[in-house]
């Protein structure tokens, strides 16, 4: 409880800190690395609590950013109404998918999630009214009653949004419901044998992760003031699996610690060059990739519970 | 709409369904033996149409440098799955979704250093013309080699997969793994073979496809997706499933591309049919395997009884 106080203090203090120091580009890297800490957390949901391996995350997330962008572009400028209709256009289309795909198991599972989000991507593709392939670009955010072209006030808001879904996520895995959810990932079976209606329950935890991507959708859309049908694409689904299992599969803080340092990491090897690499290849920060591949494959290898799961092992062991 | 686009759009879709199945077949039999998923198979389809582009180019030969960069492929990949990927054999679907993840990430890189973005693939000058196959059907030679070729090999697979006693150890993997190794096979050896061979296919689909699609980085991850879909739809470890699902997934590509923005425009206005064709013509395949999962939640040919 401690360490949550101080980090709440660590995040409300962040961008008055940035703005004396005179980096507001933090400022906006830190909201970006909120929206998809956001993301991240209600993948985890369905991938982590509820033992669903979505291969097509960025399929919500996307439906939320396309229908908060068709607001916008169409003159609803109130967050009010273009973020609640992106979290329910998120979570009727998490419905649909989810009702079809979780008649089926395992890779399979896996595959046809991908194959939705796919052909959602190809979708938004051919939607020429909206940009097509070029993408659209917005007017401005969305209003909240107040001007959220501020970065400051634009961070706040997401980091309450945030706050408030961890919040909830915490009150849900410790539910009857997050029990039954658990109940099936550890044994789909004998949750079934005990004569709870297993499809439901899944389908419900799948809709609530959808809705929640959908709104980390609206807000990414908001913040870059932009939105093409790359946030669709399978590699976005596949970045923010990686978030979730680097930042610890089925942990509270897993998407938030897999969020900031899959980006964080991204952002140093692209923009801080090491000067003695620099001085050997000096176009090393163009393949910044190949670092995050190699640290990505040591995770994998040498620290299999993710980050989340490498700081409580040594708590255990001081302990 | 006459007979001609229909048999020259049929014999597009075979051709890309038969490259595909080369993809496909390496990956069901990864899938299928050591049951694991590996993202990077897109990437070995890459590599191999560098190393071609680079071997072609060394011997002034299109036939030897596609010839050579075949067990070249095989080779790097080989070394891959002894390094990196049989540690992965144990571990959950997750632990190896963001390996292989890793590894295309860094396989692209390491490609960019070696080569830069793209590399020429030049098609053979002596099959780049057309050949009269019927009179008024002129078809591109070159794709004629690639339908040739995949034909060959689907053959050549499929005596090998029923007829040898590799195949016999292959085919026992994917159908149960535990009950293989209790029986003796060594396993291990078996893995590096069976990744091997599938790098090979990769190998040739990209070396082949190479002349036609632009050798570049990043030109595997979209076909690993159809790849995926493949298997999926054909049932995942089975070699027959993936070349009928090959041959349908190619088809219904190809030919929904051509057709169903001519078929909109019959009951549709044009506006509204030139966009809606090529939408509805890009998501058919998915739509495909939605309703084969749907009916068939295993797949077509599903391997584990």
């Amino acid at each position: 409880m401690k360490k949550l106080i101080v980090l709440g203090i660590a995040l409300i203090g962040l961008p008055l800190a940035l703005q004396a120091a005179d980096q507001m580009f933090y400022v906006s890297f830190a909201s970006r690395v909120l929206i998809y800490a956001l993301a991240a957390t209600s993948l985890n949901l369905v991938l982590g609590y509820g033992g669903m391996i979505s291969f097509g995350h960025a399929a919500f997330v996307g439906a939320g950013a396309y229908v908060a962008s068709i607001c916008l572009a169409e003159g609803v400028s109130s967050a009010w109404i273009g973020w609640p209709a992106a979290v329910a256009a998120a979570a009727l289309l998490a419905w649909l998918i989810g009702a079809l795909s979780l008649r089926t198991r395992g890779v399979y599972f896996i595959m046809i999630t991908l194959a939705f989000a796919q052909m959602m991507y190809y979708l938004v593709n051919s939607m020429k009214a909206y940009g097509g392939d070029e993408g659209l670009s917005l007017p401005g955010r969305a209003s909240l009653g107040f001007d959220l072209g501020n970065e400051i006030a634009f961070y706040y808001v997401v980091l309450f949004i945030l706050a408030a879904v961890i919040f909830l996520l915490h009150r849900l895995v410790h539910s009857r419901f997050g029990r039954v959810i658990a109940a099936i990932r550890e044994n789909e079976a004998r949750a079934a044998a005990v004569g709870l209606p297993v499809f439901r329950y899944q389908l419900a935890c799948f809709v609530i992760a959808g809705a929640a991507g959908g709104l980390a959708g609206a807000l990414l859309a908001s913040h870059g003031k932009y939105v093409n049908p790359g946030v669709l694409h399978w590699v976005q689904s596949g970045t923010l699996m990686i978030m979730v299992i680097l930042g610890g599969v089925g942990r509270l803080w897993g998407g938030v610690i897999g969020a900031a340092v899959l980006l964080g990491l991204e952002h140093v090897i692209a923009d801080y060059p090491l000067p003695w690499l620099a001085q050997l290849y000096p176009n090393y920060p163009q393949h910044a990739n190949l670092g995050v591949g190699l640290v990505l494959l040591a995770i994998v290898l040498f620290a299999p519970q993710g980050i989340a799961g490498l700081l409580s092992r040594k708590r255990h062991a001081q302990a | 709409l006459s007979w001609i686009l229909i048999v020259e759009q049929a014999l597009n879709g075979l051709q890309f369904g038969l490259m595909l199945f080369l993809l496909a077949a390496g990956l069901t039999l990864v899938f299928g033996i050591m049951d694991m998923i590996n993202l990077a198979h897109g990437s070995l389809y890459m590599l191999g149409a560098f190393v071609a582009s680079t071997l072609v180019a060394l011997t002034g030969s299109f036939t030897a440098g596609v010839l050579l960069a075949i067990p070249a492929t095989a080779l790097l990949a080989m070394l891959l799955e002894v390094s990196v990927l049989r540690t992965l054999y144990e571990r959950d679907h997750l632990s190896q979704v963001l390996a292989t993840f890793a590894l295309i990430l860094i396989l692209n890189e390491v490609v960019r250093l070696a080569w830069g973005s793209d590399a020429a693939l030049p098609m053979p000058a002596a099959l780049s013309g057309p050949v009269q196959l019927l009179p008024g059907l002129q078809y591109p030679a070159y794709r004629l080699l690639i339908i040739g070729v995949g034909l060959a090999i689907a053959v050549l697979l499929y005596f090998l997969v029923t007829r040898t006693r590799i195949g016999m150890l292959v085919r026992a993997g994917a159908s149960n793994r535990e009950m293989a190794l209790a029986m003796g096979v060594n396993i291990q050896w078996l893995f590096t073979a069976v990744f091997g061979a599938g790098a090979a296919l990769c190998a040739v689909a990209g070396a082949l496809l190479g002349p036609l699609f632009a050798v570049q980085v990043g030109m595997g991850e979209n076909i690993l997706i159809l790849a995926f879909v493949v298997i999926v739809i054909g049932g995942i470890g089975s070699i027959r499933g993936a070349l009928v699902g090959a041959l349908l997934v190619g088809m219904v590509d190809t030919v929904g591309r051509a057709f169903l923005p001519i078929l909109f425009g019959h009951f549709l206005q044009p506006r509204v049919a030139s966009a809606a064709g090529p939408a509805i013509a890009s998501v058919s395949i998915y739509l495909l395997m939605a309703v084969v999962l749907y009916f068939r939640p295993k797949g077509l040919f599903p391997a584990r009884g």
